[in-house]
Order: structure tokens, then C-alpha cells, then sequence
């Protein structure tokens, strides 16, 4: 890790709840549940944790993205949005928002299909995109750079010809992305964007990913369960479980050295070719976020649980550079 | 040798489009695959490769456009209810979709043991059940009086999975049992597929895009590619060294969970899906990185290469010297 990077996106003590109100009672679900993450420029950062741990909420609210019945509870999430300007992201005014989303930062959803108006043709919905964010271009100028951006990244050359449901889901996908990266964003966020898609195409669309990225020399921030896809393309790994970040490094360290019990389950679990030996899952199931155990999320499963661990949420050791897990293990005091 | 299943020359065809331009798609084309007693056999690759297709047209959902099918020596007959006649049973991709969201579990477990009398009391119906949730890890208890909604994805599977060996099922068809239910989960249900083989015997026709599950478990395999088999052997053979190009790519293009293994190839994708399909010669021509001449224009034949059926013309005699 040579040169120091600049901070791009931050949070503190995040907060992101679900109020629902259900058969006449309040139920909190606490999806993002204290989150601290520092992501920086030029680099490709990666989410992992089971279906449920609120990686998608987190998801949103960086994206600024909080909706009811999802509600900003505490915290602050600052945008660096030029070389010596932070912001805090909840004091934006509904025009300053809009002219970030797809500039500054950009959104690829899972399942293509929600991105791309299905009743028109490809072209015109890159013409309504690029039409409402680059006024005073001329419609073949916006052409030449939608045109010059497709061939670039190996699409078809006749794609913006045609209807989403035309394409297949990857080339959909593709299409997605190279929407969300044409006016240059600074921070691309991708939640699950390769999951359901074929192994190539999956390939394809990961690489097409890390071009862009090496073009823009932009940030991403990628959401998968996959932790394959981590291995190939992620500089650093947050592990997230029941809305916490447990456990967090350079994609060397997670794999090399997980520390974290729940991290340790997740990379053993994993099937991989030439070893037939019997490989275990994770014991037990996530806790529901709407009911979450005292102390540590992670106890009821851990198969070093210590009395302290029931108690109180462990705070965060840094037994190296860049690697940081809270777990009681980790902390000398606790024998 | 005994062959639970044998499939020969299995083709599909299906029509697409409109009174303006028809196309026929063979989803399916000359398949031919057998399976062995207490064998776990994968059927892999993308979508669109026709594993689906397959497995409908086995489980006679479907009916075959040509080709036979045979279970136990037996011929199938067209569209036949072989999870009534034959022994086999199905387990699907979303368990949410097997089951009826407003009938509690059970209902579906004591209807499958009315329908083919497995027990002669409410009592003695309920220890079966009881005896195929163990077996899958589950009990009657946590089980009775549930709504699917109650339970998690990777639970209501190992229920499907229980319901499924009600009647002692000989063959599951398991089409993508793995893909909807969380990676940390899959190896509880992958190792169910494992013990089940191992301790009653049972085969699996296991059909996946996951070539890492797939090596885990199955004992031979095939690759298919746009409707053909193009590969097929031993999971070893096949998956530790691939021979048809398109196996290499599939096997290259798994992301491995290990920094030190990344991708330093890229891959293109720029042809469309339908134009693949239509190819005369090799299907996957287009994008084959050892293309040649006869490849454009010539289906290749199976060839076999140490055991391995190949279908390439890489392998021909022709080629070898």
C-alpha cells in the first residue's frame, strides 16, 4: 500500500432503521445498526454477508437513497465532493441530490430490468438520461459519446437499436453499467449487480467493471454474497452481519487471515476444485434484525463464545495495518 | 450394467416469434446421457444450454420432439407421470413456488402419503413423515402447522427435499436446488445430497450453472452448451482438466475464492444469444479461441478422448496428427 489515498465517502455511527407498523404494533428492524466505513478514491471495495445482514440498506443510504418506511436514525454520511469540500449528505437540497446521482455517484441495481424503461428503445432512454443531466448538447454529440461508450466496452454495435427485453439479462446488465459510468461518476455502487447472471457473462460484466474502473480511476463500491467475485476484483472487504461491519481488511488479509468466527465460517465454507473434503456451513441462521441477541450479533452461532460476548458488542481492534475485527478474541484484556 | 436412466438422442425443438418470422430454437439437441444406481450425475452450463429442457422432458413435464427415455429398462412413454410410476421426483430452483403460500406444509406431506398409501394411519403417517424431516436435519415438530412464509429458503428446500422421499424415490431430479438459498447455506443442503447417495442409495440428476458445488458432489458429469453436451466424463476428468474449449472457458470463468487465482484474461461477449443457436457447424464457433475452418460448417462428432466424450473437432483423427 504505497501512497496515502484520499477519502472519498464516509460514514459515522450510521444508523438506518425500518419503522413498519404491523397489526397495530411498531417493528423496528435495525438494518444498518451503527456503521463506521471510510471508502477511498481509486479503489474497488467490496460488501460481503448473508441475504439479511443489511448490506442493501447500508446500499441506500450511501447512495442517499432513504425512503420510508427506512429512516435515518443517527449517524452522518459526508460526500468528498471536490478536493478540500465534505458533505453531509442529509443537508442537500432535492436539486443538489439529483445533480450528484449519476455525476458524482451512480447506482447499478440487481435484475436489470428496473433500470431500463422497457417501452422504449435503448437510444431513447440514453437520450432522456443524458438529456436531463447535459443540457445545451447537441443530440448527435450526445450520440458520438453513448456510440463511442458502447463500442468501447464490447457491446454490440446495434444494441442501442433495440428493446431491453431483446437483449439477454447480461447484456442488459451491461448496458445498465455502461449508463451508470457515462458522465464519469466519481462512485459507482453496485448491489448484487453479477448475481443470477451466467458464470461467463458474469465474468464479462465483472471485467467490464474493473475497465471502467481503471479509465476512471473511480471508486466502487460492490455488494455481493459472492465471495469469489471478491477475491477477483476487490482491493479491500467489509464483512457485514446484522447491520454491523464485523470485520474488515485488504482482500489478502480477509482471505489470507480472517479473523473474525463468522469471516473464518464463511471463507472455509466455500467448495473449492481439487478438494472433495467435507466442507461445513455456517451453523444456525442469522438473527432477525427486527429481534437482534444482546452483545454481539454474532454469539448465538460462535463456536467461541465467552460470557462478555453475550453482553456488550466488542469494539474494533487493529491488529495490522488496514485490517481491522470487533471480536472479544481479539482484545487482549479478555484472557 | 445397471442404468436407472438412460436418455438417447433426446431432442427438443421449440418455435419462437410471430406469424412474420418463426424461429426454431432446438433447446435440446440429440442429448444422450445415462445414470447408475447410488450416482450423483451433474448436468452443467449456462442458461439456455438446455439442462432445464432436459430435465422437464425426463420428469414429463414435457414431451420429447424425438429420442427415447428409458427408467430401469423401461421405456417412458411420451408425457407420463414418472414421479407416480417410476421412482423419481423433482426438487426446483424456488421452494417459495413448490408450495401454495396459503396451505400449511404439512397438508402437502399427508396428501402425498394418501395418494400412494404409504401409511394406513394418521399415527403411522406422521412417523414416516417425521422420518424423512430427520433425515433431511428437520422434524414434525418445527414443521407441523406452518405456513412456508414461516420458514427460511434453505429450510422450505430441505422440506421439498423431504416431501420428495415420501415414496423412496430410486432418482431426485434437483434443477439449480442451490442457487436461491444463500452461499453459507448450500453446503448443508449440497451435504444432504452426498449422505443421501451415500446412505439410501439414492441417485441425483443434479442440475447446475455452479461447477464448484458440482465438483463437490457428483461422481460423472456433463457440460452443455446451446442445446449440445460438449463434454462429458468424470468429475475429476472433466472439471480438474477440461478439454472442449467451451469447458475451459466455463471452468476459467469461475471466480475462485482466492486473491492469488484472479482472472488475467478477458472474456467477449458480443455476439447475441439467438444468433449462437442458429450456427450451422459448431455452436460455439463464434467465440471459440482454437476456431478453424471446418468448425464455421461442420457439427463436430463425439469423440472419445481417455474415457472423456469430446465434441470437438480439435480431438478428431484428422487433427490429432
Amino acid at each position: 500500500m504505497a501512497e496515502k489515498k484520499q477519502t472519498i465517502l464516509r460514514t459515522e455511527h450510521l444508523k438506518a432503521f425500518y419503522i413498519l407498523e404491523m397489526h397495530g404494533a411498531q417493528k423496528i428492524v435495525k438494518a444498518v445498526n451503527d456503521v463506521d466505513i471510510t471508502i477511498y478514491e481509486n479503489e474497488i471495495y467490496g460488501i460481503a454477508g448473508e441475504s439479511g445482514c443489511g448490506k442493501t440498506t447500508l446500499l441506500k443510504a450511501l447512495f442517499n437513497d432513504i425512503v420510508p418506511p427506512l429512516r435515518l436514525i443517527g449517524g452522518k454520511i459526508y460526500y468528498r465532493i471536490n478536493w478540500d469540500e465534505e458533505v453531509d449528505v442529509t443537508t442537500l437540497s432535492p436539486e443538489e441530490k439529483r445533480k450528484l446521482r449519476m455525476e458524482y455517484i451512480s447506482y447499478i441495481p440487481q435484475g436489470s430490468m428496473s433500470a431500463l424503461n422497457p417501452v422504449l428503445k435503448l437510444k431513447e432512454t440514453y437520450e432522456d438520461f443524458i438529456g436531463s443531466h447535459l443540457s445545451g448538447q447537441s443530440r448527435e454529440e450526445i450520440f458520438e459519446l453513448a456510440h463511442r461508450q458502447i463500442l468501447l466496452l464490447g457491446l454490440p454495435k446495434n444494441v442501442l437499436d433495440l428493446y431491453p427485453h431483446q437483449l439477454s439479462g447480461g447484456m442488459r446488465q451491461r448496458v445498465t453499467i455502461a449508463l451508470a459510468s457515462l458522465l464519469k461518476p466519481r462512485i459507482m455502487i453496485g448491489d448484487e449487480p453479477t448475481t443470477a447472471l451466467d458464470v461467463v457473462v458474469q465474468r464479462g460484466v465483472i471485467q467490464m467493471l474493473t475497465t471502467i474502473q481503471e479509465n476512471l480511476q473511480n471508486t466502487i463500491i460492490l455488494v455481493t454474497h459472492d465471495m469469489g467475485v471478491h477475491a477477483n476484483i476487490a482491493d479491500r472487504i467489509g464483512i457485514m452481519y446484522a447491520g454491523k461491519i464485523v470485520e474488515e481488511g485488504t482482500t489478502e488479509q480477509i482471505f489470507g487471515q480472517p479473523l473474525h468466527p463468522y469471516t473464518q465460517f464463511l471463507i472455509e465454507s466455500l467448495p473449492k476444485f481439487g478438494n472433495k473434503s467435507m466442507r461445513s456451513s455456517v451453523p444456525g441462521s442469522p438473527p432477525s434484525q427486527a429481534d437482534l441477541p444482546t452483545g454481539c450479533p454474532f454469539h448465538p452461532r460462535c463456536p467461541h463464545v465467552k460470557e462478555i460476548c453475550r453482553q456488550q458488542m466488542p469494539d474494533f481492534s487493529y491488529p495490522e495495518e488496514n485490517h481491522k475485527v470487533a471480536c472479544w478474541l481479539q482484545s487482549a484484556s479478555v484472557g | 450394467m445397471d442404468k436407472l436412466l438412460e436418455v438417447n438422442e433426446l431432442t427438443k425443438q421449440y418455435s419462437q416469434g410471430n406469424v412474420l418470422a418463426r424461429v426454431t430454437l432446438t433447446a435440446a439437441d440429440h442429448v444422450s446421457f445415462y445414470i447408475k444406481p447410488a450416482e450423483i450425475f451433474t448436468l452443467a452450463g449456462e442458461s439456455g444450454c438446455g439442462k432445464t429442457t432436459t430435465a422437464k422432458v425426463v420428469l414429463g413435464f414435457e414431451e420429447a420432439t424425438s429420442g427415447t427415455i428409458f427408467h430401469n429398462g423401461k421405456p417412458q412413454t411420451r408425457k407420463e407421470k414418472v414421479w407416480i410410476t417410476e421412482g423419481v421426483q423433482g426438487i426446483f430452483q424456488d421452494p417459495f413456488s413448490t408450495f401454495n403460500p396459503l396451505r400449511t406444509v404439512d397438508r402437502y406431506f399427508f396428501e402425498t402419503v394418501q395418494n400412494h398409501i404409504l401409511a394406513m394411519s394418521k399415527q403411522d403417517a406422521i412417523e414416516l413423515i417425521d422420518r424423512k424431516l430427520k433425515a433431511v436435519g428437520l422434524s414434525y415438530e418445527e414443521f407441523a402447522g406452518k405456513y412456508p412464509s414461516e420458514f427460511s429458503g434453505g429450510q422450505l428446500q430441505r422440506i421439498s427435499i423431504a416431501r420428495a422421499l415420501l415414496t423412496n424415490p430410486t432418482l431426485l431430479i434437483a434443477d439449480e436446488p442451490v442457487s436461491m438459498v444463500d452461499a453459507s447455506l448450500r453446503m448443508s443442503i449440497v451435504n444432504l445430497f452426498k449422505r443421501l447417495r451415500d446412505e439410501l442409495g439414492v441417485s441425483i440428476l443434479y442440475i447446475t450453472h455452479d461447477l464448484a458445488t458440482a465438483y463437490y458432489i457428483s461422481d460423472r458429469i456433463a457440460i452443455m452448451f446451446r442445446g449440445n453436451i460438449v463434454e462429458m466424463g468424470t468429475v475429476e476428468q472433466v472439471l480438474m482438466n477440461p478439454r472442449h474449449p467451451y469447458s475451459k472457458l466455463l471452468r476459467d470463468s469461475i471466480p475462485q475464492a482466492d486473491p492469488s487465482k484472479r482472472w488475467t484474461t478477458t472474456v467477449t461477449l458480443s455476439e447475441l444469444e439467438q444468433e449462437e443457436y442458429l450456427r450451422r457447424g459448431c455452436k460455439f464457433a463464434g467465440r471459440c479461441p482454437n476456431v478453424m475452418e471446418i468448425c464455421k460448417g461442420v457439427v463436430p462428432a463425439d469423440i472419445n478422448v481417455d474415457g472423456v466424450l469430446v465434441k470437438c473437432h480439435l480431438y478428431s483423427e484428422t487433427q490429432a496428427a
